[in-house]
């Protein structure tokens, strides 16, 4: 049976196959691998009217001042902080919403808080940067004109460094605790009703119920989160510091993306910029090849 | 029984208060921003605005949409948009199509997946991209905005997926003995039925496009060229209005608190038109992708 399929499908040709995967493959040279040549620039003191033949060589000194610039080390430690703090808040959250909303008896009501919980996530930074701007200011923003009515202080949300951070990690939560629980309830969606049926003739009440039977059906989804996450590591959140930071927080705001763009691409210091873009992609794959490898050993999860 | 014990009953409230709660939290922004777009200057300037006009009146709408620079931003958006979404598709169909024959057929199958998945792990970064780009002569070309993330691989990989356990491979079998080559049963058996998933990926890669700033921001250096959030991102987040070819009267209009609010929430528009089909795919899509036994 094996044999008579191969037969037939040797007489198919394959070069369709081939033509329909080539424009694929060509865009992703061009814009994938060849940038990767590009990366020659970090050992280079790169001059955009030489070129990468012609500007000077010279080794690892880019990543050398990567290491002793105060403020590249400074860069490394927010970004480090800010997207750990949101790994642990993005795992918190959710699997707490996803075991409250399981809770809910009423469908419709459960349907409704799903639908307004899900929206941040498709709205964009810019369009958020612009709305937080505006209702955090401390010059009658919304949530100053709140905080007032308590008789507190207005704060400086976006323009003090420790209340910056904080602002970045819970926006980012808000934007995205909804869709993330998504992941979670189409776990709790595989618990056999009867489970829970078995468990009350046994005896237990709702919180032994949760305790025994909701929460130990997320854990492998939470294990493979909280796992794939660490390959993000790195990731602060580009967008949306780029659209909320400004010059009065960079000490403490300031992330390794945001910091390559602003020296690398607008100061015009192509190979330092690249030097830390290299450090950044290079630390993330090593860490998602890890990641991957844990989540496939603790959870059996595979991509493909 | 349980569900009529006095705590369980104190929790299933404090629950929904606390839900209900939430869920408002969500929108509420939206609102606060509608409310203020819709409202008088005056009142606005004077943080009266809350949650609901105050001296209602259209005029920012009027100020938004009588701006040429805006109107052309919505429209360069929309093109991107409509463009980048058939290509993508077109694309992922085409590679997921193929990489989901088995590699005992398709000689070089594993070769063209794992080139592509070495993408998603490992890039050049900000700075060799844009000056791939710009060696290309892209700036300033809508292909800027198409191109370099034309192919989504993480797209392909889900088409692949659903390829391989949804297309019957009888059916596959039955047309290759009718004689239809490669080209017409993708388009005649795999489209057909696997028309849900790709609503689902048209929907998140327009979402993508219409929300996709940046690549505006570094590739357009004129910004009559420049897509709405990225014109949005100017004028209402960086506040800097140097760069553009606007008289100062017009400057004046657009840093207006109402009309930035209008603008925002004209940005948001087509972002809530979709979002019904989009919750009714993205479930499934969501859980197609990461959920794999």
């Amino acid at each position: 049976m094996k044999t008579d399929n191969k037969r037939r499908w040797n007489f198919k040709l394959t070069w369709p196959l081939h033509v329909m995967i080539l424009p694929g493959i060509i865009l992703v040279i061009l814009f994938s691998y060849l940038p990767m040549f590009g990366l020659v620039m970090a050992f280079q003191d790169f001059q955009p009217h030489l070129g990468f033949f012609e500007s000077d060589w010279i080794g690892f000194e880019n990543f050398r001042l990567m290491f002793e610039y105060p403020d590249a080390k400074q860069v490394i430690w927010n970004t480090l902080l800010i997207a750990i703090l949101k790994m642990i808040a993005h795992l918190i959250v959710p699997f707490t919403f996803a075991l409250l909303l399981n809770e809910v008896r009423k469908q419709f009501f459960k349907r409704m808080v799903q639908t307004f919980v899900y929206l941040p996530h498709f709205l964009s930074w810019v369009i958020l940067g612009g709305i937080m701007l505006d209702m955090l200011s401390t010059d009658g923003g919304l949530v100053n004109q709140v905080i007032g009515w308590f008789g507190l202080e207005p704060i400086f949300f976006l323009g003090d460094g420790d209340w910056f951070r904080f602002t970045v990690i819970v926006s980012d939560v808000w934007k995205d605790f909804g869709f993330s629980t998504i992941i979670f309830l189409a776990a709790l969606s595989g618990v056999n009703p009867e489970s829970y049926e078995a468990a009350v003739i046994d005896g237990a009440n709702r919180w032994q119920q949760t305790w025994s039977i909701t929460i130990p059906a997320m854990i492998p989804i939470a294990v493979v989160v909280a796992t794939l996450s660490l390959g993000s590591i790195l990731n602060a959140g580009f967008d949306q510091i780029f659209n909320l930071y400004n010059p009065l927080v960079y000490d403490k705001g300031d992330i390794i993306d945001t910091y390559v763009y602003r020296v690398g691409l607008i100061g015009g210091d192509f190979g330092f910029g690249t030097a830390v873009g290299v450090f950044k992609s290079l630390v993330s794959l090593l860490l998602i090849v890890i990641s991957y490898r844990l989540a496939y050993k603790l959870a059996n999860y595979r991509i493909f | 029984m349980h569900y009529r014990s006095t705590s369980y009953r104190i929790f299933t409230t404090a629950n929904t208060i606390l839900l209900t709660f939430l869920a408002i939290l969500c929108i509420l922004p939206l609102v606060h921003v509608l409310a203020v777009s819709l409202s008088s200057s005056t009142a606005a300037d004077a943080n009266l605005v809350k949650l609901w006009p105050m001296g209602f009146t259209t005029e920012a709408y009027k100020v938004t949409l009588s701006n040429e620079l805006f109107v052309n931003s919505f429209g360069i958006s929309v093109l991107r948009t409509v463009l980048g979404t058939l290509i993508s598709l077109l694309l992922s169909v085409m590679v997921g199509y193929a990489l989901s024959k088995e590699s005992e057929h398709f000689r070089g199958r594993n070769f063209y997946a794992w080139f592509l998945v070495f993408t998603m792990l490992f890039s050049g970064g900000l700075i060799p991209g844009y000056i791939v780009v710009q060696k290309l002569g892209l700036i300033n070309s809508i292909w800027s905005l198409i191109l370099p993330g034309a192919l989504s691989v993480y797209n392909t990989i889900l088409l692949l997926n659903f390829f391989r356990s949804s297309v019957p491979k009888a059916l596959e079998e039955a047309a290759f003995i009718d004689g239809a080559g490669h080209f017409r049963t993708l388009w005649k058996i795999y489209l057909p039925i696997s028309l849900p998933s790709l609503a689902t990926i048209s929907l998140f890669t327009m979402v993508g496009h219409w929300n996709a700033w940046f690549d505006g921001l570094i590739y357009m250096t004129d910004s009559s060229r420049y897509p709405m959030s990225t014109l949005l991102q100017t004028i209402v987040v960086q506040r800097d209005l140097s760069s553009m070819s606007v008289s100062a009267d017009e400057v004046q209009a657009l840093s207006n608190r109402t009309v930035k609010t209008a603008q925002i929430f004209i940005a948001t528009i087509p972002i809530i038109a979709v979002y019904p089909f989009l919750q009714r795919f993205f479930v499934k899509g969501i859980v197609l992708g990461s959920v794999k036994e």
